[in-house]
């Protein structure tokens, strides 16, 4: 087995059996822990498509997460209050029920990142990174300044969102499900970095010339990568509501996006487990460095600084060396 | 040899194409074709406007006025992507690969570009016999078979050409683009790459773009000379030695 194949098991077991330890030593704080890491994971793995394999540095990933986010907390408030989103030109109605939030916020953010994606992937370099910024914090102001939805204050999400046959209220079930979506997502991943779409994709990041050259167009292949990269950020953004049973505006900051794409570097850009290496740590630094210093950001700063400097493949870049293309 | 092809239609048929950057006119009033079977050696000085023209050829560059007409379409709005599917292959100036994958991921994106079929997800490529064994046989052709499995960066600069080369017949063109395939090869490649072009004319007819003239007089069915973006002569490799325009303006310092 590569050492690469080693640490991604290490590091997906090792998130697994962290709750159920936490729980053994009488520790329940952790398992939520453990589900914070495994959802920002998530959102990381979603913007690692888009970043690490398509070499869009999109700093406006925070409009899915929040969009997401969203979502979940709408539908379930009008669930809760048994009143429909619509009336005409059919009746919709809210839900609280997962699969179906999840579908709904997939699909929506996969509507915004049609439209964001065709007017931002004409560009490039600094050019793309400031206007899908722009689009965020459109967004981002747009949700602060509507008031049905709680507006600056967000909403709240009184009853955490079912799943069928299992207790989203028990904190061990529910990390499970979000474990459980963070590894689909995973292998995905995997399986979309080793096909024909991903070949494509590698190549549009690497040399988009040439991959016009063999006649493959690079801004659809984009295109589509930015979408299913946006979708699965969207999916963590629903989770995220969930775990918290509570979305603000907050959840479409900027620092959101910066943080999603922090995680995506110190675990290592491109590598598929690098954003669960990247959240474990951020989450680790926020709790332990939170805990002795306000200024914890600053250590994290620090931290960046070293790993973009001095070790450009990140965490799994010092753990399992030089990333190979085979 | 060019005139037994000039009855058959032209693959390619450039029609008083123009492109100016600023006031420079970099092609002016270009008119050429190329002929089934044939290699079209394209020759001039340094900034003459050769690789201004392929690029718009290749549709990285679009002209300002003219037409271009590929197996008798006008292409001019179409993109370089759909131009390679209709069948153009090109190897660049100064080569252009996808340096993090290895020669033989290389030639395998191109089989399947060729194949029309970058949108399946799932499949892992290192799968698909389909891909790699048409990839290997290219890199078998172009003589590279031994380094399938080298990263492209970690290539030599022949080596790069001739992966580029591979690409490019992957896409099993109707025609190749080769803007200086021999520069900076060294005597020996130049010569092993001239008796693999002439074999492949019968396969693929070439529009070629070349500073060295020993491999251009021994190739070419016809030469164009473009001087300052304009032609300034066409013909068989005895007209253009004859052509005492070109002597003046570009042979003549050579002799
Ligand atoms: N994008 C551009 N913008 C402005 N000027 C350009 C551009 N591309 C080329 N030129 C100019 O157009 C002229 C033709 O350039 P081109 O590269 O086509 O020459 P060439 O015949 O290929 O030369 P060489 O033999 O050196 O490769 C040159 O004067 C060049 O400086
Ligand atoms: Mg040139």
């Amino acid at each position: 087995m590569k050492r690469e194949t080693i640490i991604n098991w290490v590091l997906g077991l090792g998130l697994l059996a962290f709750p159920f330890a936490a729980l053994y030593l009488d520790e329940p704080f952790y398992v939520t822990l453990a589900t914070r890491v495994a959802i920002l994971a998530l959102a990381g793995v979603g913007l690692n498509i888009a970043l690490g394999l398509g070499g869009m540095v999109s700093f406006g990933h925070a409009a899915f997460f929040g969009i997401g986010g969203y979502v979940a907390g709408i539908l379930s408030q009008h669930a809760f209050n048994d009143e429909p989103l619509f009336t005409w030109p059919l009746l919709i109605s809210g839900t609280s029920d997962m699969p179906v939030i999840w579908l709904v916020a997939i699909v929506i953010c996969a509507l915004v990142a049609v439209f964001i994606g065709l007017i931002t992937l004409r560009t490039s370099g600094v050019y793309f990174i400031m206007i899908t910024l722009a689009f965020a914090q459109m967004i981002y102001y747009f949700a602060i300044s509507w008031p049905s939805y709680g507006g600056e204050d967000g909403l709240s999400i009184y009853v955490r969102n079912g799943f069928p046959g299992l207790n989203t209220l028990d904190p061990l079930q529910f990390f499970l499900i979000c474990c459980a979506a963070l590894m689909v997502c995973l292998l995905l991943s995997a399986r979309l970095r080793d096909s024909r779409f991903g070949a494509a994709l590698q190549v549009a990041r690497q040399n988009d010339v040439r991959l016009a050259a063999t006649g493959i167009a690079p801004l659809n292949i984009r295109l589509v990568a930015f979408i299913i990269s946006a979708a699965m950020t969207g999916l963590a953004g629903a989770l995220f509501a969930d775990l918290n049973r509570f979305v603000s505006p907050s959840m479409l900051s900027w620092q959101v996006s910066g943080e999603i794409m922090i995680f995506v570097i110190l675990g290592g850009v491109g590598r598929l487990f690098g954003p669960l290496a990247g959240a474990a740590l951020f989450i680790v630094l926020e709790f332990y460095l939170g805990g002795v210093t306000e200024h914890w950001q600053f250590f994290l700063g620090l931290i960046l600084l070293g790993v973009v400097l001095f070790v450009r493949g990140g965490l799994l870049g010092v753990l399992a060396g030089r990333r190979d293309h085979g | 040899m060019a005139d037994a092809a000039h009855n058959d239609t032209a693959i390619l048929e450039l029609n008083q194409l123009q492109k100016s950057f600023g006031a420079l006119k970099a092609t002016d009033d270009v008119t050429l074709d190329v002929r089934p079977g044939e290699i079209h050696a394209l020759i001039g000085p340094n900034g003459a406007g050769k690789s201004t023209l392929i690029h718009q050829i290749a549709g990285s560059l679009m002209p300002d006025a003219g037409s271009i007409q590929f197996l008798g379409e006008e292409m001019r709005s179409m993109s370089v992507a759909q131009r390679a599917r209709k069948g153009l292959g090109r190897t660049f100036q100064v080569s252009s690969v996808a340096p993090e994958f290895s020669a033989l991921r290389n030639v395998m994106l191109s089989v399947q570009g060729m194949q029309g079929s970058s949108f399946r997800f799932f499949k892992p490529v290192m799968r698909d016999r389909s891909l790699i064994d048409q990839a290997h046989g290219r890199l078998r052709e172009v003589g590279l078979e031994d380094r399938a499995n080298v990263i492209a960066a970690e290539l030599s600069h022949g080596e790069r050409r001739q992966l580029e080369m591979a690409m490019a017949l992957a896409l099993q063109p109707k025609l190749l683009l080769l803007d200086e395939p021999m520069a900076g090869m060294g005597p020996e490649g130049s010569k092993q790459l001239t008796g693999y072009l002439d074999t492949l004319r019968h396969q693929v007819p070439i529009l070629l773009v070349e500073h060295d003239m020993e491999a251009v007089f021994s190739l070419a069915d016809r030469i164009t000379v473009l001087v300052y973006g304009r032609v300034i002569a066409t013909g068989s490799v005895a007209d253009i030695r004859a052509n005492r325009d070109v002597r003046e303006a570009y042979l003549g310092e050579e002799d």
